[in-house]
Formats: C-alpha cells, structure tokens, sequence
C-alpha cells in the first residue's frame, strides 16, 4: 500500500482532532481529540517506519533502520498515558468544583 | 600580586563590612580599608616587572584566565580610585545614612569592581568587573537617594544595562574571532575581521561605552542620578566610574578596532563636540548646584572623547592625564555641594547666596575647584585640556575652534554658580550657620594640593603613562 | 643677574601665599609690609637685571626652570626669558607696581584685616601672573600668565563680593577675557601644529617657513587675544565695568598691567605681525576706531574713575594704532609714559573719592584745589602729560604714534589727531569740574575734605615726577640726532621693516607736532572756560545722551549676544533636552509599556484562544520552515 494512504489519513485525523480541540468547550472531548491527534503522529510514525525498514531489509535481512520510529510510539503512548492521568485528574477536579467540565468556565485568571 | 591586593581587599572589607552592626564600626571599617588600597596602590607607583600582574586559572571551560596587570594607565587609575574613596569616606564622614553597613558595605563592592575593570587584561574578567561595579551602584541610589530615586535608578539601570549587554554580545563576537579562543587582550589585539563585521563591533561596545562617559546623545540618565544619588556616591559615579568608559576605548576599544575607530572618528567626533557645546549651554540655565555639575562633566567627558578619536599621542597623553585631574577636581566640587546641601538643606542657587561671608574656607576651596574646572592654567586640567583641545584642533581646525566656545562657556557657567552661591548677600536667615567640619576642609586642602601640584609639575603623571600611551598609538597605526 | 630672573615673579609668589594663608593671624602692619616688600624686592632684582641688559652687546637668556609639558617631541618648558623687552617691562611692573602697593596701605586700611590680607594677597598674585606673563620664554608660559592676570581682575574687581553689581562686572571681565584667550590658544594651536614649537626663539628663526595664510591666521588670532586683555573693540566693554573694584586696582589693571598685555604680546611677536600686513591694517584700524569711540564716550561721563576708564580704552587704542602702523617701538614707550600718568591719575583719583567718602560722581564735587593741593598738582600735571603738551611725557610718546601714523597714512594721523583734542577736552573737563570752582557736596562731605596721608602722596608726587620726565628717553629725531634711547635700547628685539626708517623730514614732524598740540591747547582752552564758570550738571540730552549711555553697545551686546545664547540654553534644556532626547529615551520605556498593556489582552482565559493561536503559529512556523528560504533572505542570513 502506497505511503501516501497512510499520510492522508494521519492528516485527516489530526485535522479532526484540531478542529476538535478548537472548537469544543466539553473538557473530556478536548481530551479525546488531543489523543486523535497523537494517535494520528503515532500511525504516521509507524507508517514510516514499516517503510524504510522495508526497504533496507531488501538488502541486509537482519537491519533495524527505521526501528526508532517504532520506539518513538511507545514513547509516545507511555507519555500519553501518564499525560490521561493528569488531564482527567484535572478534569475530575475541576467537575468536584464548578459541576462542570466547560473549559471556558476557566478563564478567571483573565482579570 | 598588587593588582590582586587592590580588587581584594575592598572585595573582602566590602563583604564584611555588611556584618558590622555598629555606624561607627562600619564608617571606620570602610575608612581603614580603603586607606589601605590607597597603601597598595601608592607602593605600586615604585614597582615595575612581575609585581604588577598575575595570570591565574578562572572559568578554564571559557577560554578565561584571571588575567590582571598594571600599566601606566592602569596605575594612574588605580590611583584616582584609591585616592578618592577615603578623601569620600573622610570628607562625608559626619553623614548620617540609615544602615550604614550596608552602605559601606556597597561603596566598597564597587571600589573592587572599579579596581578590577583597570586592572583586568582579560575581556572577560573586564566585563565581570564592569558589571561589579556598576551593581552596588544601582543599590546605592535606589536604597539612599533622593525622593525620585526609583525612577532615576531605573532609567540609570535600563541605559547602562542596555550598554552592557550590546557589550556582551560584541565580547561573545570577538571572542570566537580569535585564533586561540581566548579573551586575553594580547589575542584580540590580532583580530581578523572584515571591515563589516569590524564596523558592527566596534558601535556594539563603543555605545557600552559611550552610555558610561557619558557622550551626547546617550547622556541623558547622567544629571538625574547625579542629582538624586547620595552625593558620596555621586563622586564615586562622576568622579570614577564615568572614567571606565573613557578608559574602556583606550584599553579595548581602539586596540581591537583600529581601523573602525579611524573611519568613525569624525563622525564621533562631531557629536563628541556638539555634545560639548550641548551641555555647556545647558549648563547655563541650570538652578541646582549639582545639576549644573553634571553638565559641566558631560562637557568635559565630551572633550575627551574627542580627543580619543584623534590618534595623537599628545591628545592621548592629555586624555590619561585629565582623567585623573577630572577625577580629583570634580570630587572637590562635589564635596562642597555635599557641605552646603547638608547644612542648609538645598542646592538651589535661588535659595542660596553670600555663603562666603559664613564659610570663608570653603568658598575659597570652591573658588580654586572651579577655576581647575574652567582649566585655568597652573590648575591640573589646564595641562590635561590644552593636550586634548591641541590634538583636536591639529585634527580639525574646525572642531578645535568649536570646541573651544565651550572654554568660554565654561567660564560663564562656572562663575555663575560661584557668583550665585557664595557671592553677593546672605540670603537664607542669619541664625543658620555653616561650620564645615575640620575632616572636610582637610581633604579639600589635599585635593587643592593635588590640583596646584599637578598643574604646576605634570611631568611625573605624563611620565607613568608615557609607556601606555606609546603602545596604544603603535598599535592604532 | 639675568640667571636671577626667576626671582622677580617668586617674591611676590611668596607674599600671595604668606598674605593668603595668614590674613587671619597676620597683623594689618605686617601685610602691608610684606605686600610691599615683596615687589620692592622683586623691583630691586628688575633693576640689577635691567643694568646687565643695558649693557651693550647683551645677547637674550633663557633661564630653564624645569620641563613643563614634555610629551615625546612635544616639550614645553618652564623657562623665563631675559632681554630689552621683558627687562623693560619688569621695571615698568615692578616699580609702578610697588607704587600703588604703597598706596593701598593707606587706601585700603580701613577694611577689616581679614580682607585687608586678601586683598595684598591678590594683588601680589596680580602682580606674579603679570611678571610670569612678560618673563616667559614661550607662548604658554606667556598664556599661563595671561590668563593669571584675568584670574586676578575677577578677584580683584569682585573684592567687594557683596555686592552683586560688583560681581557681575567681575564675571563679565573674567568671561570676555576668555574670548580673547580663546583666540590666543588657537594660535597658539596653530604655532604648535606648524612648527612643533612655541618658543618664541624657535618661532622666530622659523617664521619664515610659515605661509601668507598661516601667519595672518596666527597674528589675527593672538590679535583676538590682545582684544580681550587690552580692551579693544569690540571686547572693551569689560574694562569701564572693571571700575568696580577698589580704585588702587584699578590703576594696576589699567596702568601698570594687565591692559598693557596685549600691546606686549603684539611687541614680542613683532616678526610675525611685519609679516602680516593684513593683520596689521585691521590692528590699526581696530585701534584707532577704539581709540575714537572711547574719547567720544568719555566726553560725557560723570563718574571720575569711568571718565579715566575710557581714556584708559582710548590710549590703549593709540598703542594698537602704533603697532598697526609697525611703530613698535612708539607703542611700548607710550605703554611706559602712559603707565606712569595713567597711574597718577587713578591714584589721584582715589585720592579725591577717598576724601570725598567714597563719592566718584564729579557733579557734586568741585573746589577741591584748595583741600588737596598735593592731589591736585600732581592730577594737573597728569592731565597736562596724556593731552601731550610738551615737554611732559606723554607728548613724546603721543607724537610718536601720530608721525608714524602719518607716515602710513594721512587719515589715520587725522582721526588720530582729532582724538588727542578729545583726550585733551575731556581730561580738562574732569579736572576742572573736581578741582575748580566750588565745592557742589554736600555739608558733611565738606567737613572731611582733606589732604590724604603720606604713604598716599608719595606715590602720587613719584609717579608725577616720572611724568614729566619720563618722555625724554625718546626724543624725537626732529629734536636731537640720536637721543631716542628707547629706541637703541630696544633694537635688538624688534625687527626694522623697510619703511619704518624715518621718512619724515624735519619740518614736517615739526609740522605734525604744532597741529596736535595746538589742538590739545585750543581744547584745554575751550573746556576750562566752558566748565569752570557753569559745571555741568544737567543730564545729558540728544547726541550727548548717546555718549552718556556709551553708544548703548552694552545693551546690544546683551540683546545680539547674551540674550540669544541665554534663550538657546533654555531651549535646549527646556525643549531639546526634555522633549527630545529624554522624550525618546522616555518613549522606549512609555512604548514597553504600552505594548505590554495592549498584548495583555490576548491572555483571554479562554483555552480555544491560546489553542488557536499556538496552531497558527505552528503552521505559520512550518511554512517558514519549507518554504522560508525562498521568502525572506534575512532568514537565509541566520541559517546559515
């Protein structure tokens, strides 16, 4: 499958996600959009990777160029885990004190 | 080791001296240590050889070494700096400030950090210096100026600050230009730039230094923080620290950049001299005594700064020699102001006149520093302006002509004040009296006695810097 | 001797500095004695050195001190030079000097002792900076001197500090004597970027080397300096203020000294100026002009001590016209003779306000012949000697001028003469109306008329001797072969331009004589009939008006000069320095702040807004990143 199936869909995922963040109000769809979006870096990541891994296999059956890319997602999913852990703790504290989960509820520190 | 002794022993007094609970330990603190610089520093006048620097390790991950050594010109600075602060220190000695220990504390910070900028051979360490010295005096006026002091200190802070960093980032420049990539004066008299890049630096560090002197038209934070400063601190400004920027071109900047200072010279110069004229007939309608002063340095400064620009060695010569003059006349000026101002609570010449009925002493002292400020000949500025106002005259007899107006000015602006103040009929009411202390008039009788000495006999000072001053035109050409 | 000569300004050095420190311990006898003894020992060592110099054959010493400026090639030395001029000159200091020194013993003893010092301090300091000013060897130690002199007449003539008229007359000297030293240093400049040096030997034996241009320059600009210090136009107009200071003061400034600066500083550069014809007809044009406006100005003043101010003025014009027209040596004897009847004068002078209670205006004096009759006969003679009535002093010296000045040109010998009828009138005016006729005072005054003390007439029958006598060291030509000992004397120090040998043949200097002193008699004449009848007392109306007021050049100086410069330093510091540079300088902080408050707003709070933002700044970022290279060579500068 061309590369470019994969790049396409990645932007397209991490378009909704923007366009999610930016527009929602509801904390907990923010969230869910931020993580489209690093879904969407991650699917990119490992697109690459299968990519150049496959073609230097070609060659040399044992190589592990483009196996960083692969590490990379873990990262990625490791940091947003944790990053899930913060924001939803956030999220629960802020609904225990204004009974909501309207962002721009938060916007107090403006004055 | 002398260098080293005179940034250390005000570096440590200095710390200490913010422990000391009592006023009185901490006046005679300051009084004993900075008698004992001035120890040092008189011995160094008769050394020559390995005793007047040292080179030692510093930040080795830099390329910097704590590179220190006295030349001619480093001496005859040391000098004014070690002779001024206990003529300070003795001179106000019954002033009263609220923590004095940490006001000493400060005065002394900035002895070393003004000791270490003469002395340093290591760009670097220089800059380290500059900022050293310039920072106690931000806390001097802001803690024990004057009403407005905040704001001016501000402005002060903001102008030198801006200096400094466009200093820095010439000092970063030149330092990755040098073959070693090292900060010691001897690499970066060998600069390898081009003519773009050699115009580039030198505005960067000339304008550091320019706010310093201070030239037109970077002078403006000068008569405010002279004004709202305690007038010790005052002196140490007027009479020391503007003299870093003067001495900065001489040591750094020309060296490094001489063909840059050849092709900015006129252009310096003209605003050096427009300057010059700027401020005496700003001076001219000046109402506070330390205001007109002020204006009167700035004239001055600017004379100097022209001169510097001119390549001569006599003008060279004449701008060493009047640094130290300077120095020496305006502290005496200064320490006047400081009587008239602390007696009789104002400096206004509206509110001030036939002070020579009541102080007889003093306005003799005053008459005789401000005949050394209008360089009368057999004053020490005489010697210095006439080498100046020569080279810059066999420079352009245009410049030299115009610059001289500012003679003429002097004069008028100066009398004015001597007229004002001390001439005429008493004006406040008779029951205020004016007793200046004996320690006042004793350190106003030295400075006299400096100011006639070198007016009389300039060759020993023309002598020590001699060598200097050869080296520096040497290396311009 | 001559290897003495450091001796003649180091007496009076040391009585500045004894008088000064001790005014306060020092007893008022003792002041006066060491004020005096000084100069008179200093006058002693002028004399032994004027014998040597005498001699014939005697070549100029120079006496080294030690190296004032020595900057690499660049030396200035501290030495003194000793021949016919500077030995003259020192006789002339010294001895008129010790004079009023002797005068103001008496003069002065009312002031309280503290100030009694003060002043024998300044005026021996006077006397040192004029001494060091004609003993130097070279231009600056000649400027040291110079502006010395100036530093003295501020002090001198603001010795009454507390009087702030007084004061302001002090500063104006101070200030339009620095105009002239300005152009003094600027030749002096011009000397030095030329010939490397400023001795006048040097200078001399190289003045050939210098261009048409460059010598005019430099005579011109040392004539900017002589216009300071001996009051020419247009920088007169200090010297009649100067009349504030105490009147023996006045006579050192105006007889003795400091005026007399000038004339000396043009003699000893003599070679220069016969180089310069151009500087030369503006010397005597100057000068003669001075000379013509300050007799017109004294027609109608009533204050004894300005009417001498302004003959002052107009004598030292004739000197100019002398030098202008190259008779130096005219000039020097008529400083000499004029120093001698012009110092009797304002003793004299003094002598009368001293009696009268400190009251100068000649209104309401009158009759005081009979008071004074020492004063009085020894002011006549003075009168008799500056209108040039032979056989006294100033007539030979007078003539001399004026034959030179024919000789060059007819006109100038015309005003000239015209000018020593106006001296002649103007002097007699003052004469009779303060010694004839009546006594215009009041009672009280009347009551205290008397003559003064002795240490007061000696000085003034002394200096009337010399004013009788003191013209026959320059006996014309006309008179006797050979008798002109000044001129012998003083040969080996100025040079003979070609057309200075005297031209003029005898009947027509006899010729130049009887018209001046003919118009010198008709004018005395003329105002001793006028005056001594009916006084003049009447305010002064029309054209006479103008003179009393003197030509207001006082007021148009402060309306073109003073007014304007005054306004141009309130403008800089009210407009240029406040609104304009510290504007800007304000307007970098003002402008900070501004843009903080404005930028402030975008911190809405509102999440979407920051998300909003950061997202177009990261594809602003990206297109930079991609395609930037192409957009922006600036970017391509930093990239690199």
């Amino acid at each position: 499958m061309p590369i470019t199936y994969y790049i396409v869909l990645s932007i397209v995922l991490f378009c909704i996600g923007v366009v999610g963040v930016l527009t929602r109000r509801n904390a907990i769809i923010i969230f869910m959009c931020i993580e489209l979006m690093l879904n969407a870096v991650n699917l990119l990541l490992v697109a690459f990777s299968k990519m150049h891994n496959g073609k230097a296999i070609v060659s040399n059956p044992t190589s592990t160029v483009g196996i960083d890319g692969q590490l990379f997602v873990f990262f990625i999913m490791v940091v947003a885990a944790a990053e899930v852990c913060v924001g939803l703790s956030i999220i629960v504290m802020m609904y225990r004190n204004t009974h909501s989960v309207d962002v721009n509820f938060l916007n107090r520190l403006k004055n | 080791m002398i260098p080293v002794l005179l940034i250390v022993i005000p570096l440590v007094t200095g710390l200490i001296s913010f422990f000391l609970k009592e006023e009185r330990s901490a006046k005679a603190f300051a009084l004993l240590s900075s008698v004992a610089t001035l120890a040092v520093s008189l011995i160094s006048l008769f050394q020559s050889g390995d005793s007047l620097s040292t080179d030692a390790s510093w930040l080795p991950m830099l390329g910097s070494r704590f590179l220190v050594s006295l030349d001619g010109m480093g001496k005859i600075l040391t000098l004014l700096t070690a002779v001024s602060f206990p003529i300070i220190f003795a001179a106000t000695y019954n002033n009263k400030y609220k923590n004095p220990n940490s006001f000493y504390g400060f005065m002394l910070l900035t002895q070393a950090g003004l000791m270490g900028v003469f002395c340093a051979m290591d760009l670097f360490l220089f800059y380290f210096f500059w900022e050293l010295a310039l920072i106690p005096a931000y806390f001097l006026c802001s803690k024990w100026g004057g009403e407005k002091r905040i704001a001016v200190t501000f402005k002060f802070f903001v102008y030198t600050f801006l200096g400094s960093l466009l200093m820095l980032v010439g000092i970063l420049f030149v330092y990755f230009k040098t073959p070693d990539h090292s900060f010691a004066i001897s690499s970066l008299h060998n600069l390898a730039l081009t003519a773009g890049e050699e115009n580039f630096i030198f505005w960067l560090f000339f304008i550091a230094f320019a706010i310093k002197m201070p030239v037109f038209p970077f002078h403006t934070w000068q008569p405010d923080t002279y004004e709202q400063a305690p007038t010790a601190v005052t002196m140490v400004l007027s009479g020391i620290m503007v003299k870093m920027g003067v001495f900065a071109v001489i040591r750094w900047l020309l060296p490094m950049f001489p063909a840059a200072s050849v092709r900015m010279a006129d252009f310096i110069m003209i605003f050096a001299v427009v300057g010059m004229i700027y401020a005496s007939l700003i001076a001219i309608r000046q109402d506070d005594m330390k205001r007109l002063v002020a204006y009167s340095s700035i004239a001055h400064i600017g004379l100097m700064a022209a001169t510097m620009f001119t390549g001569s060695a006599f003008g060279m010569q004449g701008v060493i020699f009047q640094m130290f003059a300077h120095g020496v006349n305006i502290i005496g000026l200064w320490i006047v102001i400081d009587v008239i101002e602390q007696q009789l609570g104002t400096r206004k010449f509206s509110e001030l006149g036939g002070l020579a009925q009541k102080a007889p002493v003093l306005a003799i002292m005053f008459v005789i520093m401000s005949f050394a400020n209008i360089a009368l000949p057999l004053t020490n500025s005489f010697v210095g302006e006439f080498l100046m106002f020569n080279s810059v005259f066999n420079h352009s007899v245009v410049l030299g002509a115009v610059a001289c107006i500012s003679i003429i000015l002097a004069a008028v602006y100066t009398l004015w004040m001597v007229q004002k103040v001390f001439y005429g009929e008493v004006t406040n009411e008779e029951r205020i009296t004016l007793n200046v202390p004996i320690n006042t008039q004793l350190m106003l009788a030295i400075l006299v006695a400096v100011v006639l000495f070198f007016g009389v006999y300039p060759q020993p000072m023309i002598n020590l810097c001699a060598e200097t001053v050869t080296k520096i035109i040497a290396q311009i050409k | 001797m001559a290897k003495l000569a450091y001796l003649v300004p180091l007496f009076p050095l040391i009585g500045f500095l004894i008088n000064g420190l001790g005014r306060k311990t020092l007893s008022k006898s003792l002041i006066g004695l060491l004020g005096c003894g000084v100069i008179l020992a200093s006058f002693v060592v002028s004399v032994g050195i004027f014998l040597q110099v005498k001699q014939d054959g005697f070549q100029p010493q120079i006496v080294h001190l030690f190296d004032f400026i020595k900057v690499q090639s660049f030396n200035i030395p501290f030495s003194f030079q000793v021949d016919q001029l500077s030995s003259l000159f020192l006789l002339i200091i010294t001895g008129v000097g010790f004079l009023i020194h002797l005068y103001s013993t008496s003069y002065m003893h009312n002031e309280e002792t503290q100030h009694y010092g003060r002043y024998f301090a300044y005026l021996n300091l006077f006397v040192f900076s004029m001494l060091l000013l004609v003993l130097g060897a070279n231009y600056v130690i000649m400027f040291i001197g110079w502006e010395g002199v100036g530093l003295c007449s501020y002090l001198l003539i603001g010795y009454w500090f507390k009087n702030n008229n007084y004061n302001y007359a002090a500063r104006k000297a101070f200030v339009m004597n620095r105009i002239g030293d300005v152009g003094f240093l600027l030749a002096v400049f011009w000397i030095l970027a030329k010939l490397g040096t400023v001795s006048y030997g040097d200078v001399f034996a190289k003045a050939s080397t210098f261009s048409t241009f460059d010598v005019t320059a430099i005579t011109m600009l040392l004539f900017v300096g002589a216009m300071g210090k001996s009051a020419q136009i247009p920088l007169y107009t200090w010297l009649p203020d100067a009349m504030a200071g105490p009147t023996p003061v006045s006579a050192l400034i105006h007889a003795a000294t400091m005026v007399t600066a000038g004339i000396y500083m043009i003699v000893r550069s003599n070679v220069l100026y016969t180089m310069a014809p151009t500087t030369q007809a503006v010397v005597a044009i100057v000068g003669l002009a001075t000379a013509f406006l300050a007799a017109t100005i004294a027609l109608k003043q009533n204050d004894i001590k300005k009417v001498l101010a302004y003959s002052t003025v107009s004598q030292l014009g004739y000197m100019f016209l002398g030098l202008g027209v190259g008779a130096y040596t005219g000039a020097v004897f008529h400083v000499m003779t004029h120093a001698f009847f012009k110092a009797l004068l304002f003793l004299g002078a003094g002598s009368v306000i001293h009696a009268m209670g400190n009251e100068q205006d000649i209104r309401v004096m009158g009759g005081l012949k009979k008071y004074m009759p020492i004063t009085h006969i020894t002011f006549l003679l003075a009168c008799l000697a500056i209108s040039g009535i032979p056989p006294f002093s100033g007539f030979f010296s007078k003539d001399e001028i004026l034959a030179a000045a024919y000789e060059h040109n007819k006109v100038l010998w015309l005003i000239g003469a015209i000018t020593a009828g106006l001296t002649a009138f103007y002097m007699f005016r003052l004469y009779v109306m303060t010694f004839l006729g009546g006594f215009r005072g009041t009672h009280d005054q009347e009551h205290h008329l008397h003559e003064s003390p002795s240490a007061m007439t000696i000085p003034l029958i002394v200096l009337a001797i010399l004013s009788v006598i003191g013209g026959f060291v320059g006996i014309p030509e006309a008179f006797a072969h050979n008798a002109h000992a000044l001129e012998h004397f003083l040969s080996p120090v100025i040079v003979k331009s070609a057309d200075a040998a005297h031209g003029l043949d005898t009947s027509t200097e006899y010729m130049l004589m009887a018209i001046s002193v003919a118009l010198a008699v008709i004018a005395i004449i003329y105002a001793w009939t006028r005056f001594s009848k009916k006084p003049e007392i009447a305010e002064a109306e029309g054209a006479g008006k103008l003179l009393a007021n003197r030509w207001y050049v006082d007021e148009l100086y402060d309306k073109i000069i003073a007014n304007p410069l005054i306004a141009l330093g309130g403008f800089l510091k009210n407009v240029v320095e406040k609104s304009g540079i510290d504007g800007l300088v304000n307007g970098v902080g003002r402008g900070v702040n501004y843009a903080g408050r404005q930028i402030r707003l975008m911190q809405s709070g509102q999440v979407g807004n920051y998300i909003l933002l950061m997202v177009l700044s990261m594809v602003l970022m990206i297109i930079l990143v991609f395609y930037g290279n192409n957009l922006n060579p600036v970017l391509k500068y930093f990239s690199k």
